[in-house]
C-alpha cells in the first residue's frame, strides 16, 4: 500500500529527521589519507584492487605462456604454474573484482546517488580500506615465505591445501587463510555501512523504487557478501587449525607418501559446502553490481528510460535469494550424496528465467531508444554479449548430467572467464569511462577508450570462446602440460599457442588504458558537471568532482525515477530526479558545455 | 554502423566455429550417448537464443542509432511482452531440465549384477582391484596401509583374501557388462576421468565415491586425474584396456590376488598391523614407519 502511494508521480515525504553531523577533517592527513570521506576511501579503494589486479593480469601471461608454449619457459616449473593460477584466481574474484565493486564503487557512488552526504559510519568505513589493504599485504607477503604462496587452486580444498605435495603449503596456505580473513573483516566494516546507508541515509524522495539500479546491485550484492562471507569465515579458521594446531576438521585418515599421518575423522566434503555456499553467491557479488552499473549505462547512453524496472529490482532481489540454494552445483562430481544433484540441478537452471529477463530487458531498452554510441555504451554492448555467451554455458554445467563430462575441463575455465571475468571487467571499464568525468571534472580520450573498446572485446572473445571446445575434447583445467595425451590432435596445441599470442595483445592494450587514465587525469578536455546528461543525483552536484559533503547546503529532494529520458513533456530528452515537477518546461540542461563535450564523445 | 556489423559477425562467426570446430568430442566408449544428447539439446536451444539476442540488438543499434532531436519511446513497461518472453524461457528451460534430470536418474541408478571394480588414488598412481572368485571386494582402512599392504586391506576379511591387486599397472574391463566402479583415494582429492567414457567423479579420502558405466567399445583410453591433487597432477596418468570377455579373463588370471602377495612379502604384515591398531589406534602407524 505504501509503496503503491509513493510510486506517484513526484511524491515527496516530509523530511522526518534531523541532517547528521558530517566529519570534517582537519589536517592534510586526515583528508587525503585516513580519511572518513567516501569518495576518497573509494579511490583509494580502487588503485588498490586495480595494484593487485595487474599482478594478477601479470601472473595470467605467465599462465597463457606455459600453455601456450609448453617447452620454452624453463624458468615456469610445475610448482609456479599452480601457484600462478591460484593467486590469480584469488586475486581477480576476492581482491580485485569484490573490492572494486564494493570498496570502489559502492563507496563513490552510494551517498551521491541516494542523496547523502556520507557513509553512515564514516569512520568504520575508513577502518575497511586499512584492512582490506593489510589483507592484500599478507597476500602478497605469501609471495616472499619459504616455499612461496599456496598452489592448491583457489577453491583452495583441503586435504591438499595444507599437506607436502602441493606448492605453499608451508606457509603460503596459512598466509592465504589468514589474508582472507582479513579481507572479510575489513568487508563486513564497510558492508554493513553500504546497507545501513542504502537502507537509512537516502533523501527525501528517494524511495526504493527511485533508486537507480546501479544501487540496487550494489545494495543486494553487499547483502549476499555479508550472509557469505562468514561461510568461508568459518571455513578458512578450521582450516588453519587443520594445518596449525593438528585439528582434523577437513582431514580424514589419510596415508600419504608411504607415511600415515596424525589426521582422523574430518570430511573434506565438509569444506566444499563452505567453500561453495560462500563461492556461489560470489559469483552474484561480482554480477549483481556489473547488472546494476550496465543498467544504469544502457540507459543514460541509450537516452532511454530502463525497460521493466520493476522487473529489473525483483530480478536482482530473487536471484540474489535463489543464490544460496544452488551451491552444489560446483560438487556434483566431488562424491558428495548423487541425488543431491535433481535438486541444485533444478534450482540453477530456474535462476536463468530471473536472469535471461535482465537480457531481454536491457535489449529492450536499446529498443526504440535513441543510442549514442558512446565509449560506456561500447562496453555495455560488449557485456551483453559476452554476459550471454557465458550465460548460456553456465546452463550446460548447470544441468548435472551435462557437467559431468565438462567439469574440471577447459570448458570450464571458459564457462567463467566468460561470465564472471570477462563481462564485470567491460561493466568496470564502462563504468570507469562513464564516471571518470564526475571523479575528476574531465572526460577521457575517445578515440583511445575505443581502441581499447574493440582491442579488448574483440581479443578476450577470441582468447575464450575456442576454449570452450578445448574442453569438449576434454582437456582438463589446471594442467601444467598435457604431454602425450592420445586424444588430444596436434592442432590443440597450435590453438594454445594463438590464445597465447592474444592474450599478450589484449594484455597490451590494458596499457593503453592506464595511459588514458593518466593522460585525462591532468590533460583530459573539462566534462562539466554533466557531460552525459544524464539524471541520477551523482551528476547534479553543485561541485564536480564533488566536495566534502557532497551536495552543498542543502540535500537535494527526489521527485521520480532516475530513468526520466524521452519524457513527452519535458524541454530536454532527460529530466533529472532533483528537478521539481514545474521547471519541467524550462531551460534546466544547466551546462552548455557539457551538452557539447557528450557529443564530442560520440 | 560498423558497431551493428560487428554485432553480427560475432555471432554468425559464433556459429559458423561450432560447425567447423576441429575441437569436439572424442568418439565415445560407453553407454553415456544419452549425456551427448543433453547436450545436443542444450546447444540447439541456447544457441537460437544467443544468436536471436545479438542479431536483435544489431538491429536495435543500426534502427535505432542516435538523431539530434528525436526522443525515444516512453513506454516503461509491457506487461503482456515481459509475460510472454518470462514463459518462452521457462520453457526452454524446462526443456534441457527434464531430459537432463531423466539421464541423470539413469546415472545414479546403478544396474543390479553390475560387477564391481575399485580403483584407488594416490600421488600420483592409479592403482586398481578387482574382488576375486567370490566377487565380492573386501575391506580396507588406511590405518592398515603399509609397504606391504599398500592398498590397506584388511587381512582378516575372507572377502578381499582373492582379491586381484594391480599396482601401477593398466585397468582392464570387459566390453559390454555394466561395471561399477569403486573409488577410494587414501591421501588427497583425485579424479577418475576417462574422456571418452564421458563420466567421472571425485576420489575422497575417508570416504568410497562411485559411478557406473557399460564400455561399449574395445579400445585402449587414457585416464587422467581431474582434481588438482598437487604438484604431480598433470602426470596422474594410465590406460584403461576395454577388451572382449575372454581377453580380460584371461588377463585377470596372470594377476596375483592379495593372499598371494602376502604370502611372496613371507609374513602378514595386515594382520600384525591390525592387531596393534585395534590396541592402541594410531600409534600403530608410527611403529609401522619405524620397522
Ligand atoms: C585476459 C585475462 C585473463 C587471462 C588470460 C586468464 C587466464 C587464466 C588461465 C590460463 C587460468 C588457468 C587455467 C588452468 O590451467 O586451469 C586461469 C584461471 C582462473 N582465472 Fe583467469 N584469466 C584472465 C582473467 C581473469 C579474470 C578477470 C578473472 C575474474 C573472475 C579470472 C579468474 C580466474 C579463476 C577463478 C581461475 C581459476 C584458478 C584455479 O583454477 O584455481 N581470470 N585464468
Ligand atoms: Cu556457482
Ligand atoms: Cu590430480
Amino acid at each position: 500500500m505504501v509503496d503503491a502511494v509513493q510510486d506517484q508521480d513526484d511524491f515527496v515525504p516530509p523530511a522526518e529527521v534531523a541532517e547528521m553531523e558530517l566529519y570534517h577533517p582537519k589536517s592534510w592527513l586526515t583528508k587525503y589519507v585516513f580519511s572518513q570521506d567516501a569518495k576518497v576511501i573509494a579511490i583509494q579503494y580502487s588503485f588498490t584492487a586495480i595494484a593487485i589486479g595487474l599482478v594478477a593480469l601479470v601472473l595470467s601471461w605467465m599462465m597463457r605462456l606455459q600453455l601456450g608454449f609448453p617447452e620454452t619457459f624453463s624458468f615456469i616449473e610445475a610448482e609456479d604454474y599452480y601457484q600462478f593460477i591460484t593467486m590469480h584466481g584469488m586475486i581477480m574474484v576476492i581482491y580485485l573484482l569484490t573490492a572494486l565493486f564494493l570498496g570502489g564503487f559502492g563507496n563513490y557512488l552510494i551517498p551521491l546517488m541516494v542523496g547523502a552526504r556520507d557513509m553512515v559510519f564514516p569512520y568504520v568505513n575508513m577502518l575497511s580500506y586499512w584492512i582490506y589493504l593489510a589483507a592484500v599485504l599478507v597476500l602478497l607477503a605469501s609471495f616472499f615465505v619459504p616455499g612461496g604462496p599456496t598452489g592448491a587452486g583457489w577453491t583452495l580444498y583441503p586435504p591438499q591445501a595444507i599437506l607436502p605435495g602441493t606448492p605453499g603449503s608451508e606457509g603460503g596456505i596459512v598466509l592465504m587463510l589468514v589474508s582472507l580473513a582479513l579481507f572479510i573483516v575489513g568487508f563486513t566494516m564497510g558492508g554493513l555501512n553500504y546497507v545501513v546507508t542504502v537502507l537509512q541515509a537516502r533523501t527525501r524522495g528517494m524511495t526504493l523504487m527511485r533508486l537507480p539500479l546501479t544501487i540496487w546491485g550494489i545494495f543486494m550484492a553487499t547483502v549476499l557478501a555479508l550472509l557469505a562471507f562468514p561461510a568461508l569465515f568459518v571455513g578458512a579458521v578450521m582450516m588453519t587449525f587443520d594445518s596449525l594446531l593438528g585439528t582434523s576438521f577437513f582431514m580424514p585418515a589419510i596415508s600419504q607418501f608411504g607415511e600415515q599421518l596424525k589426521y582422523g575423522g574430518g570430511s573434506p566434503i565438509l569444506f566444499q559446502h563452505l567453500f561453495w555456499f560462500f563461492g556461489h553467491p560470489e559469483v552474484y557479488i561480482v554480477a549483481l553490481p556489473a547488472f546494476g552499473i550496465v543498467s544504469d549505462l544502457i540507459s543514460v547512453h541509450a537516452r532511454r528510460h530502463i525497460f521493466g524496472y520493476r522487473l529489473m529490482v525483483w530480478a536482482i532481489v530473487i536471484i540474489g535469494a535463489l543464490s544460496f540454494i544452488v551451491w552444489a552445483h560446483h560438487m556434483y562430481v566431488s562424491g558428495m550424496n548423487p541425488y543431491f544433484g535433481f535438486f541444485f540441478a533444478t534450482t540453477t537452471l530456474i535462476i536463468a528465467i530471473p536472469t535471461a529477463i535482465k537480457v531481454y530487458n536491457w535489449v529492450l531498452t536499446l529498443w526504440r531508444g535513441n543510442i549514442q554510441l558512446t565509449v560506456p555504451m561500447l562496453f555495455a554492448i560488449g557485456f551483453i554479449v559476452t554476459f550471454v555467451n557465458g550465460g548460456i554455458t553456465g546452463l550446460f554445467l548447470g544441468n548435472v548430467v551435462v557437467d559431468v563430462p565438462l567439469s574440471d575441463t577447459m570448458f570450464v575455465v571458459a564457462h567463467f572467464h566468460m561470465v564472471m571475468g570477462v563481462a564485470p571487467i567491460m561493466v568496470v571499464f564502462g563504468a570507469i569511462y562513464h564516471w571518470f568525468p564526475k571523479m575528476t571534472g574531465r572526460l577521457m580520450n575517445v578515440p583511445m577508450g575505443q581502441f581499447h573498446f574493440w582491442v579488448t572485446f574483440v581479443g578476450a572473445y577470441a582468447i575464450f570462446l575456442p576454449l570452450h571446445y578445448l574442453g569438449f575434447l576434454g582437456v582438463p583445467r589446471r594442467y601444467y602440460a598435457m604431454l602425450d595425451t592420445g586424444f588430444i590432435p596436434e592442432s590443440a596445441q597450435d590453438l594454445n599457442a594463438f590464445v597465447t599470442v592474444v592474450v599478450l595483445i589484449v594484455g597490451a592494450a590494458q596499457m593503453l588504458f592506464l595511459y588514458n587514465i593518466a593522460v585525462s587525469m591532468i590533460k583530459g578536455k573539462k566534462s562539466g558537471p554533466n557531460p552525459w546528461r544524464a539524471t541520477s543525483l551523482e551528476w547534479q552536484t553543485p561541485q564536480t568532482p564533488p566536495g566534502h559533503g557532497n551536495f552543498g547546503p542543502t540535500l537535494p529532494v527526489v521527485y521520480r525515477w532516475a530513468y526520466a529520458y524521452g519524457l513527452p513533456d519535458a524541454t530536454e530528452d532527460y529530466v533529472p530526479q532533483n528537478l521539481a515537477p514545474d521547471q519541467l518546461m524550462s531551460d534546466y540542461d544547466n551546462s552548455g558545455l557539457s551538452h557539447s563535450a557528450a557529443q564530442a564523445a560520440e | 554502423m560498423y558497431v551493428a556489423v560487428m554485432i553480427v559477425l560475432v555471432a554468425v562467426g559464433t556459429v559458423v566455429f561450432h560447425f567447423m570446430s576441429p575441437w569436439w568430442w572424442t568418439p565415445i566408449a560407453s553407454n553415456w550417448g544419452y549425456i551427448d544428447d543433453t547436450i545436443i539439446i542444450t546447444f540447439w536451444i541456447t544457441g537460437v537464443v544467443f544468436v536471436a539476442v545479438l542479431l536483435f540488438m544489431a538491429y536495435c543499434v543500426l534502427r535505432f542509432r542516435y538523431k539530434e532531436g528525436r526522443r525515444s519511446e516512453y513506454e516503461p513497461e509491457n506487461k503482456k511482452l515481459e509475460w510472454w518472453l518470462t514463459i518462452i524461457t521457462g520453457l526452454g528451460v524446462a526443456g534441457m531440465l527434464i531430459p537432463g534430470l531423466f539421464v541423470w536418474n539413469q546415472f545414479v541408478t546403478v544396474p543390479p549384477g553390475a560387477a564391481e571394480i575399485e580403483v584407488v588414488g594416490t600421488q600420483w598412481q592409479w592403482s586398481f582391484r578387482y574382488p576375486g572368485k567370490d566377487g565380492v571386494i573386501g575391506t580396507s582402512n588406511v590405518r592398515l596401509i603399509s609397504g606391504d599392504n599398500p592398498f590397506g586391506l584388511n587381512p582378516d576379511d575372507p572377502n578381499g583374501r582373492d582379491d586381484v591387486l594391480v599396482e601401477g599397472g593398466d585397468l582392464h574391463l570387459p566390453l559390454g557388462g555394466p561395471v561399477k566402479i569403486l573409488l577410494r583415494s587414501i591421501d588427497v582429492l583425485h579424479n577418475f576421468t576417462v574422456p571418452q567414457f564421458r563420466a567421472k567423479m571425485d576420489m575422497v579420502p575417508g570416504m568410497i565415491t562411485y559411478f557406473w558405466l557399460t564400455p561399449t567399445r574395445t579400445g585402449t583410453f587414457d585416464i587422467l586425474c581431474f582434481e588438482l591433487c598437487g604438484t604431480g597432477h598433470y602426470t596422474m596418468r594410465a590406460s584403461v584396456v576395454v577388451e572382449e570377455k575372454n581377453a580380460f579373463d584371461a588377463w585377470l588370471g596372470e594377476q596375483e590376488t592379495f593372499a598371494q602377495t602376502m604370502a611372496r612379502a613371507g609374513s602378514d604384515p595386515g594382520r600384525k598391523a591390525s592387531l596393534v591398531l585395534n590396541e592402541t589406534g594410531n600409534v600403530a602407524a608410527k611403529d609401522r614407519q619405524a620397522q
